[in-house]
């Protein structure tokens, strides 16, 4: 063996390794003669990836919408109705949950902007310099924290004789137990970084000859505030309400854990699926829309460019 | 902008509730990990590590464990692939359908999961369940692939824009193809990027419950679905508490190595 080991080495090694590389050569050449072949190579793989995983079963998603469940057997029956959708428009039971999940993701959003405006104002503008970056790393930490864990920190708050209860006792009052209250406490403060974040980037990039200016013309705060700040701002916002509306849409975990027996779109998605999947197709087509039309609503603020 | 005393007292005020707000559920975790108390009663009578023993010991969340990290490895080196190739594709070409390409990217997190859920579930059971691939790992880590090609995308995208082109052109000039271009110049000016947006994705898959409750077959449970799914067994709380509060102290990695990686100067030599 280690007599024939000599004749293999360098320079029939790189005897046979020429061709090869000129062979890639080759074909890098190639391919920098043809644009379109490049792309082609770029997109060939994520485009398969994302049509055929990806769009191809929501298409056909929304399309068993449109077919009926034999009653008897759960089996899909595939013929063309519209029956899930006059369904869904007409029982009193979905208007009211479809109207109830609005009005939480709503309440979110609001609530989000609400405790996330101070806390960004805080630590872009008023914190020491130094100080900032501790604070960003400090907003960020509980992105991090993971969603279950966050929902059962708050599941253990809010829980019978929970700290929160044990914290109330002396005042004489009590946490809001498991149900719709709780439901719209944890989604925000699931999504509040979501919505912290932009509108912290957004006011540290605020320019100071800005603010400056608008002292110098004579603005107090709240008149710059108003007249200069908010509406730098606002796209950021737009874009945080984003995530903190369709995530708010389309939860059901977290009013799994404690929403005690209020129902939501995604519960009502969820509790569906097995026995009648056209109808939990159809329900899910619900929080979709809405998006959708809130995303055309948003779109003229600019704030899908700063997402 | 110049505030006024009170004002900037409200604000520090309300920035310290905030504050407040976002970590005392956070420590109260931590505590309840520790309260030798089995039903978790409030406030703790001591303080104990033994749970901590306890939930090492135990099976179940160590193989959820293992399931979660090889799930999250997998979807993130898939989206690596395809977010890149794609980030390039749209960054540096100009073609029919480049909007559409960017949005089907950014769509599988903008829509609610359960929707991608109920529809890889329904897609998976009826294309390959007849072809004997069965809801498993394989399925969870397309699932999850799925929504993490985008933050991969995201970091890429960004990074490709701030790239002067000069270097690449240089390299050409000096009589590097193709490929050598790409090894040797864009794929280091690009690895923080890489990293940051592998880093983010791990995370996203690492924390995903609900494409995982449709993906995944009865056998295969991650992290996630165990804790879910013993949130409500009072035998299973200390182990539950205990996981969680070691959920609230990991993340302070990915944090830590996010910033350094945001300090590196973009497109910078020294990666």
């Amino acid at each position: 063996m280690t007599a024939l080991s000599p004749g293999l080495s360098p320079e029939s090694a790189t005897r046979a390794a020429g061709p090869g590389r000129s062979a890639v050569r080759r074909f890098a050449g190639a391919l920098h003669r043809r644009p379109r072949l490049r792309l082609a190579a770029l997109l060939t793989a994520p485009l398969l990836w994302l049509v055929l995983a990806y769009l191809g079963s929501l298409a056909a998603l929304f399309l068993s919408a449109f077919w009926s469940t034999d009653t008897f057997t759960s089996e899909v029956v595939r013929i063309w109705t519209s029956q899930n959708f006059e369904e869904l428009v007409s029982s009193p039971v979905y208007r009211t949950v479809a109207l109830r999940t609005v009005g939480v993701a709503l309440a979110v959003t609001a609530l989000c902007v609400v405790i996330a405006f101070p806390l960004a104002f805080y630590t872009a503008r008023v914190a020491h310099p130094r100080r900032r970056p501790l604070f960003v790393v400090a907003l960020l930490m509980p992105l991090w924290a993971g969603y279950l864990v966050k929902v059962y920190a708050w599941r253990l708050i809010l829980s019978e004789g929970g700290p929160l209860d044990w914290a109330l006792r002396p005042l004489g009052l009590s946490g809001p137990g498991y149900g719709l209250t709780a439901t719209v406490v944890v989604l925000t403060y699931l999504w509040l970084p979501y919505m912290v974040l932009p509108i912290h980037t957004a006011l540290a990039q605020l320019p100071d000859n800005l603010l400056n200016a608008s002292a110098d013309l004579g603005a107090k705060s709240w008149r710059t505030f108003v007249s200069v700040v908010l509406p730098m701002v606002w796209p950021a916002v737009a874009a945080g309400s984003v995530f903190t509306f369709s995530l708010s849409l389309g939860d059901y975990i977290t009013v799994q854990i404690v929403g005690g027996k209020t129902q939501l779109i995604g519960n009502l998605v969820y509790s569906n699926v097995t026995l009648n999947l056209p109808l939990a197709a159809a329900l899910g087509t619900v929080p979709v829309a809405v998006i959708v039309v809130y995303l055309l609503a948003v779109r003229r603020s600019g704030a899908l460019r700063s997402l | 902008m110049n505030l006024s005393r009170p004002a900037r007292i409200a604000l520090r005020t309300a920035a310290g509730l905030g504050f407040a707000a976002i970590y005392l559920p956070l420590l109260l975790v931590l505590l309840g990990s520790l309260n030798p108390d089995r039903s978790a009663s409030w406030p703790p009578p001591g303080l104990t590590l033994d749970w901590w023993a306890a939930a090492w010991d135990n099976e179940g969340a160590r193989a959820a464990l293992w399931t979660s990290v090889q799930a999250g490895l997998a979807a993130t080196a898939v989206a690596l692939v395809l977010g890149t190739l794609i980030a390039f594709a749209v960054q540096r070409y100009s073609f029919f359908g480049r909007e559409a390409v960017s949005f089907a990217v950014v769509l599988p997190i903008a829509l609610p999961g359960i929707v991608t859920g109920i529809a890889l579930n329904s897609a998976f059971s009826t294309v390959l369940e007849p072809l004997g691939v069965g809801l498993g790992m394989f399925t969870v880590v397309v699932g999850h692939a799925t929504f993490c090609i985008v933050v991969v995308f995201n970091n890429v995208v960004a990074r490709l824009r701030r790239l002067p082109g000069s270097y690449e052109e240089a390299a050409m000039d000096l009589g590097a193809h193709t490929f050598r271009v790409f090894w040797d110049i864009t794929f280091p000016l690009l690895r923080s990027a890489l990293l940051a947006g592998g880093l983010l994705a791990f995370a996203l898959s690492f924390d995903e419950i609900v494409v995982t409750t449709f993906t995944a077959g009865p056998g295969v449970q991650t992290l996630p679905v165990w804790i879910f799914n013993n949130m409500t067994r009072p035998q299973q709380a200390p182990v539950v508490n205990v996981v969680a509060a070691a959920l609230v102290l990991l993340s302070v990695i990915p944090i830590y190595a996010a910033q350094r990686l945001s300090s590196d100067t973009p497109g910078g030599g020294r990666v």
